[in-house]
């Protein structure tokens, strides 16, 4: 099992290493991180020029395996190269990076669980009005880009707080400018900015964890051990959580490592409409500056967090299948 | 890979909505019997949700195409008595800052948004099932590439590859960028197409097939992706809501379509920096986004649960 789960952890560290050295070979194919210095003004003499590409690391007369070998290395030194402005991209990761699995986190976990209880709940009172009710609504969520929907919340909530007067839901940024600096009021602030990106995120990822789940559930349901259980003198609720939720959730475990990607997608979209300054907001930038190690960062986080996500879902489904357990 | 996309190969029967239970389909005698896709279509006729999505749909196409031409105002022309102006009998969706009659704009958007999901969808279609069926059925060092190549592009967001690859389609026409769309779209439908393949490779008639000299093209064109063509019809029905949605993401961010050419993404993105205090010039493209989208999954939906009532594509 532990052999297992190494060889999958080495397969998935081999992918993230080569989709991040790919990653960078492309931006250092489409993008000219000197392009703002040559179109100045009187334009900067040459050898500033090849100065600034040689502290990016991005001289044209290296060649670009080099290069890319060169960055590669560097990562394991902790040292992701420059951004354009001359900040260590590794900085940036962290600051930034932190921002980002704020909101992440808090959406992929609130969301998968309340995905799964929904999905639990609508395939044992299938076809009632609660399961259709759960169904149409998860339907709307699917055909609403989540960009539309974190504005529409912001109309929202600009319409709630000036019908009560004050501003109680805030939305730009992470936190305010002049917000308390004690401790609670801190932290109250802070929530009150999470607030509406972390319901998109939630309502998106429980949309689509619930059907997934409400299938899963509903295959067991109708399965000969959940009627063992039951003739065993189980409670319907005691068979249907400890034989059948539990049965139910293993094809989860593989769909949440694939659903991951698409949250982190959406994460990105919902820190440019919210103005965070997370890595998506990174990412974003670093192509409107060209910034060649910049979205080389960016991309590395967003590997790795893949990675990460499905190593986890590896072990999840190793602990709720035995039969992987060896 | 998209939320619809993967609920398209994971969503198993019709029971999403109760009110379409498949119509009795054991052979009634004296009538005759029935071909697969009169089966379908029997099935099909008798779901609401096809017929609502798809009405839906003929109206929006319609909309777009139709509309325009119907329409007083044309997509560029400003009204100069009207700038900013909520909806009115005049305008019925408002008019935007320069004076332009929001509701052209958004049929023209649509138009635009409508070729690229109807193109990049069936597109991203054709590309799954030539890699999958060609990894599935050739088997061996070709399959097992093909398969580390897939989980490679799976890695990375579709959204992140599409914005490093923007310097390539920057400026150049709306067509480069469908593609691009679809090259980043194929990936888990190429896996369920592999998968059907290694099992449909074992049956009879693939085996004759083979044992009669045919080489790997004809098989997989002639015998393997008719086998698979309910799945890739679903998938590229589907693909063009999830194609729609890349586009309405990408353009918003401005990466995706440019000035001239207008798509919904782009109405949303110039509609976002006055949605608070003109909402109308966000809300109109969102709606329209929204219910499009909506009318294609329907139409998928049920498309699926025609096809088969009892898939169980992810299993295989």
């Amino acid at each position: 099992m532990i052999v297992y789960l190494l060889r999958r952890v080495l397969n998935y560290s081999i992918l993230t290493a080569v989709v991040s050295s790919l990653a960078y070979v492309l931006a250092s194919l489409t993008l000219n991180p000197v392009h703002d210095l040559e179109s100045r003004h009187p334009r900067p003499p040459q050898h500033v020029i090849d100065n600034k590409l040689d502290l990016l690391g991005a001289n044209p007369d290296v060649p670009l395996i080099e290069r890319t070998w060169t960055w590669f290395i560097n990562i394991f030194h902790g040292d992701l190269g420059l951004t354009v402005s001359n900040h260590p991209v590794t900085d940036q990761l962290i600051t930034r990076g932190g921002v980002s699995l704020q909101l992440l986190l808090v959406g992929s976990i609130i969301g998968a669980i309340l995905g799964v209880i929904l999905g639990v709940w609508g395939a044992v009172r299938q076809y009632r009005a609660s399961d259709q009710v759960v169904t149409y609504a998860s339907y709307l969520i699917f055909a609403t880009p989540t960009f539309v929907m974190g504005i529409l919340l912001m109309i929202a909530a600009t319409q709630f707080n000036n019908a009560i007067g004050t501003q109680l839901i805030t939305f730009s940024g992470q936190f305010s400018a002049d917000a308390p600096t004690d401790f609670w009021g801190n932290l109250g602030d802070r929530l009150s900015h999470l607030l509406l990106p972390t319901i998109v995120l939630i309502l998106g990822a429980a949309a689509s964890y619930s059907r997934y789940q409400r299938n899963a559930m509903l295959d067991v349901l109708g399965a000969d051990y959940i009627r063992t259980a039951r003739a065993k003198g189980r409670t319907r609720s005691s068979a249907l959580v400890r034989h059948g939720v539990r049965v139910a959730l293993i094809p989860m475990s593989t769909f949440f490592a694939y659903s991951f990607g698409t949250l982190i997608a959406g994460a990105t979209l919902l820190e440019l409409v919210f103005s965070w300054h997370g890595m998506g907001e990174q990412a974003v930038q670093s192509i409107q500056t060209s910034d060649i190690n910049s979205i080389a960062g960016a991309t590395l986080f967003v590997s790795v967090l893949i990675l990460c996500s499905s190593t986890l879902s590896e072990v999840l489904y190793a602990a709720l299948d035995p039969r992987v357990r060896r | 890979m998209t939320l619809s996309s993967i609920d398209a190969l994971t969503e198993k029967d019709s029971d999403g909505f109760g009110i379409d239970v498949p119509p009795d389909e054991r052979p009634v005698r004296g009538r005759r019997s029935l071909s697969r896709n009169g089966l379908i279509w029997r099935r099909l006729k008798a779901m609401p949700r096809f017929w609502i999505g798809g009405s839906v749909l003929t109206f929006l196409v319609l909309f777009a195409f139709v509309g325009p031409v119907l329409s007083p105002y044309t997509f560029s022309q400003q009204d100069v008595m009207y700038f900013n102006y909520p909806p009115t009998t005049v305008h019925w969706f408002g008019t935007d800052q320069l004076g332009h009659d929001v509701l052209t704009q958004v049929m023209v958007g649509l138009q635009k948004s409508l070729m690229i999901g109807f193109i990049a969808g069936p597109l991203a279609t054709i590309l799954s099932a030539l890699i999958g069926s060609f990894a599935g059925y050739v088997g061996g060092a070709a399959d097992k590439a093909i398969v580390w190549f897939i989980d490679l592009m799976l890695v990375l967001p579709a959204f992140f590859v599409l914005i490093i690859l923007y310097p390539f389609f920057r400026g150049a026409s709306w067509i480069v960028m469908t593609f691009f769309l679809a090259l980043t779209g194929w990936m888990i439908m190429a896996q369920v197409v592999r998968s059907q393949t290694r099992s449909l490779r074992e049956r009879d008639f693939v085996k004759a097939a083979r044992y009669m000299g045919f080489g790997p093209w004809s098989v997989v064109t002639r015998h393997i992706i008719p086998n698979v063509a309910s799945l890739l019809i679903i998938d590229a029905t589907l693909g063009v809501g999830a194609m729609i949605l890349a586009e309405t993401s990408l353009s918003f961010f401005g990466f995706g379509v440019q000035l001239p050419d207008v798509s919904l993404g782009s109405l949303l993105d110039a509609g976002d920096a006055a949605a608070v205090t003109r909402p109308w010039l966000f809300l109109a493209p969102a709606i329209v986004v929204v219910v499009l989208l909506l009318a294609i999954n329907l139409v998928g939906d049920a498309l699926r649960d025609a096809v088969d009532p009892t898939s169980k594509v992810n299993h295989g």
